[in-house]
């Protein structure tokens, strides 16, 4: 297992150097330019030319990406062109923001998949498995930024019962386990889970009527234990395939959805990006999405240890 | 990863559980006295003097918690704002030397870190964005301010309180040009260990309001200065809350869910509901207009006036405006009718298609031989408005009478890209005009920048290389009038001939609309692109 492990780890590194590469190539064919962006509209060349001096454009890209990579191994990811903060800490602190949201959308989205999920699977054909089918076709069919401004108008206008943006009436930097703050979460949460919900629902309705449909469940019966028990085993059975699907979904919630951080003004990595990407602001960008793309990495090397835990036939040499 | 966000991770578990009994509890109640602003901004403008995020970011950050030489008046929203005293009490321009100008500083003007302000202030905040051997130069705040300030070439302090400006040339818009820089405390930025970036932090400036704290994208709280040089202008408030919400839906749903007090540019469809539902809607023409600038290089179809005038006669402004919800002031010339530069041109821009018709059959189109022109615009930006349908209406109007319009949409930084680049630069793809709003507040952005013949690309922004040996004499002339009075009557001489000469095809100004709740009181929205908050209050 350790020797698997250090061997994913290694494998991590040409894959963080070719993301760190490919998010260069692609951030700087954008059209448009930081420079640009920050520099008034009307600004003479002469300001112009001096700023890409001052902030290092001016230099040829192999020689800009060489620095860039140079500063990114130190964890030092340059500052923010927009702000002059540095893009380590305000990736770290939106990282810290989405990865909270999109811990409560996970149980919320997990726990409601799976559980309507087994159910649907158990009552294959029945007007459950219908009706669960229903809700997990809605999740996955909604467009669930859409579903995010319905929800505000319900809960936040019309009803007035729950905050429409933002993360608490100080912000992320005084955040507190209280109520005040805790709405904030409730409605982005909810619209980040319905992805899920209909995924892992799927996943889990399909695996349990094949594991239910499998020979060694009638033995089970057959040698006489108790349904509460025949469900224990389908449950160990199914838990790897449930638990691939959930790492990947994790893995996409954690990578912070643009959408519905933007319509609840929710200050993760997703209006992290959608704000460095309108100003242009490339140090931003790359350090946001090089952070995103390790996270992935990483969150792939959990999923393949979990699973090798939970089910023995899984060997790593 | 910090302790903090480990706790926060093992309480979102719990979270989620709670949601039902959520569903159920009440909001919460904001303290008196605290006006919370929603802004269209996607983040907290640069705090460390000159703001970046264009007028919105000079207005909620530039002209809160600093001030520059010169302010505008934004008291009175019945007339076009002008400037006023700001660190400065007086200017004038050496009688013999017109590139000479003298500033008399303010006495007892304080920064909110408790030094005092002086003239070596005003030379060492210049340095800070001219000299870029000085160690207090910052490339941020160079980017925004230096621009702004094309005539000055030198600067000293006579004495405490008695600035010289020395300018490359006879300039009289220079107290314009200063009312865009703002004096950041030098004594501040030593104590902060000469770092911009701890500055922008904890900042210091002389103006009105002190900004205590702020998060990047999220939100920045500001307390009265209560030391505030002109007591009129200290804050009745206890608090401003700054939150950026770019999405304009989003931004109603905050307001109406009671998260903000006010929003800036409500959606022009939201606006209907949100008045029956009891929200005051403020709004007031201000120097700003959206047009087509002309491309005037050879070939281009308007370069005939009778098209330019032809053009300006097919827009049919009043349907404009209902597809804008009333929110706009059709365009009568380039700054607004209530402008002081206004002046009396003859052409009168109105809607009048038989007109336009006549005027592009003497020109020999007619509906066989229509006029095609191409434009560039872009599906969004700063000051844009709703630049999708409005360009789809001014499409439909002119093919009314017979000029044929395509459109080549562009994102907005590559837009900013092309309107530096010029008419004639190949990436406009022959583009005869571009949709681009303007900030026409003081006379170079107003007027001079748009079609001075030595400031086509790439020294400048007369995008469509317009080139009339008249037109440069009108500038010179109002450069040269350093009285008010005469300076007045060259402004309205050179916008008289932006109009009889049809020299753009002149649209709608925008009219800032902003929604807020019934508590806000005393808000006096100046025809200005900065507002004044200090007279607000929340009941």
């Amino acid at each position: 297992m350790i020797s698997y492990l250090i061997r994913r780890l290694l494998y991590s590194v040409p894959i963080a150097l070719g993301v760190s590469l490919m998010i260069f190539m692609l951030v700087h064919l954008a059209p448009g330019d930081p420079i640009s962006a920050i520099a008034p509209a009307d600004a003479p060349p002469d300001v112009i030319e001096r700023l890409k001096v001052d902030y290092g454009y001016d230099k040829p890209l192999p020689v800009q990406f060489a620095l860039w990579l140079g500063r990114a191994v130190t964890g030092d990811l340059g500052r923010s062109v927009a702000t002059g903060q540095s893009v380590s800490g305000e990736v770290m602190s939106a990282v810290g923001n989405t990865i909270m949201l999109s811990l409560c959308a996970a149980l919320v989205g997990f726990t409601l998949g799976a559980g309507l999920g087994f159910v649907a699977g158990y009552n294959q054909g029945r007007l459950l498995d219908k009706a669960a089918t229903a809700i997990a076709i809605a999740g996955i069919s909604v467009p669930h930024y859409w579903l995010g401004m319905v929800l505000v108008i319900v809960f936040s206008v019309q009803m007035n019962v729950l905050p429409a943006v933002g993360m608490g009436p100080g912000g992320s930097s005084d955040w507190a386990w209280d109520w005040a703050h805790m709405q904030h979460l409730i409605l982005p949460a909810i619209t980040l889970a319905v992805i899920p919900i209909g995924i892992v629902m799927r996943t889990t309705r399909s695996a349990v009527a094949e594991i239910l449909n499998q020979e060694f469940v009638q033995a089970l019966r057959a040698k006489g234990l108790s349904e509460r028990h025949v469900l224990g085993h389908v449950v160990r059975n199914v838990a790897p395939t449930v638990l691939a699907v959930m790492g990947l979904q994790l893995g996409y919630l954690l990578g912070g959805s643009i959408l519905i951080e933007t319509v609840f003004s929710w200050p993760g990595t997703g209006f992290l990006l959608n704000t460095a990407i309108f100003r242009r602001d490339i140090p931003m960008l790359q350090g946001t999405i090089l952070v995103l793309a390790l996270f992935f990495v990483f969150l792939n090397v959990v999923v393949d240890l979990i699973q090798t835990a939970v089910d023995p036939r899984i060997k790593r040499a | 990863m910090h302790i903090k966000k480990i706790q926060r991770l093992i309480a979102a578990a719990s979270i989620s559980l709670s949601v039902s009994a959520a569903l159920m509890a009440p909001g919460v109640a904001s303290a008196q006295g605290t006006l919370r602003i929603g802004m269209t901004l996607a983040d907290i403008p640069l705090t460390t003097g000159q703001t970046d995020q264009g007028g919105e970011g000079q207005r909620f950050m530039g002209y809160t918690a600093y001030d520059a030489l010169v302010n505008w008046d934004l008291t009175t929203a019945d007339k076009a704002s002008d400037l006023v005293p700001g660190l400065a009490t007086e200017w004038k321009v050496d009688d013999a030397d017109k590139t000479k100008w003298i500033f008399k500083l303010r006495q007892g003007a304080k920064f909110h870190d408790g030094s005092e302000f002086k003239a070596s202030a005003v030379v060492w905040n210049l340095d800070k964005l001219l000299n870029d051997k000085s160690p207090q130069y910052d490339p941020k705040q160079a980017a925004q301010g230096r621009s702004r300030i094309p005539a000055v070439a030198s600067y000293k302090a006579i004495d405490d309180y008695t600035l010289e400006v020395t300018t490359k040339e006879p300039d009289a818009f220079v107290p314009y040009q200063l009312a865009w820089i703002l004096i950041s405390s030098p004594a501040h930025w030593e104590a902060v260990g000469k770092d911009w970036n701890k500055f922008a932090l904890q900042p210091s400036g002389t103006g009105p309001w002190k900004l205590v704290s702020w998060t990047a994208r999220e939100r920045a709280e500001m307390v009265p200065f209560k030391e505030y040089w002109d007591k009129t202008r200290v804050p009745k408030l206890d608090k401003l809350v700054l939150v950026p919400i770019p999405e304009a839906a989003t931004r109603t749903s905050a307001l109406r869910s009671g998260q903000v007090d006010w929003i800036e540019a409500p959606a022009p469809d939201a606006i209907p509901s949100l008045k029956q539902a009891g929200f005051q809607i403020t709004s007031n023409g201000y120097p700003h207009n959206w047009t087509w600038h002309l491309s005037r290089v050879e070939g281009s179809p308007w370069n005939d006036i009778r098209v330019r005038k032809a053009a300006n006669l097919a827009v049919d402004r009043d349907g404009l405006s209902e597809l804008l919800g009333g929110m706009m002031v059709p365009a009568k010339g380039h700054v607004l009718p209530s402008s002081q530069w206004f002046g009396k041109p003859q052409f009168d821009i109105t809607y009048d298609p038989e007109k336009a018709k006549e005027l592009l059959a003497e020109a020999g189109y007619g509906p066989d031989k229509p006029v095609t022109v191409k434009v560039l615009i872009s599906a969004s930006g700063s000051g844009q408005m709703q630049p999708l349908p409005m360009n789809e209406y001014i499409q439909q109007t002119l093919g009314e009478v017979g000029i044929k319009v395509e459109f080549e949409v562009v994102e907005w930084n590559t837009m900013v890209n092309l309107w530096r680049a010029g008419a004639k630069s190949d990436q406009v793809k022959g583009a005869n005009a571009i949709n681009f709003t303007y900030f026409i507040q003081d006379p170079f952005t107003g007027f001079i920048r748009h079609l001075d013949s030595r400031l086509t690309a790439p020294n400048g922004t007369n995008w469509g290389w317009y080139n009339d040996p008249e037109m440069d004499a009108l500038f010179q002339k109002a450069k040269n009038a350093f009285t008010p009075a005469e300076q007045t009557k060259a402004l309205q001489e050179v916008h008289e001939k932006f109009v009889n000469d049809a020299l753009f095809l002149y649209v709608t100004h925008d009219v800032a609309p902003r929604a807020m709740t019934s508590k806000v009181k005393g808000f006096v929205q100046a025809q200005n692109w900065y507002q004044n908050f200090s007279s607000i209050t929340v009941e």
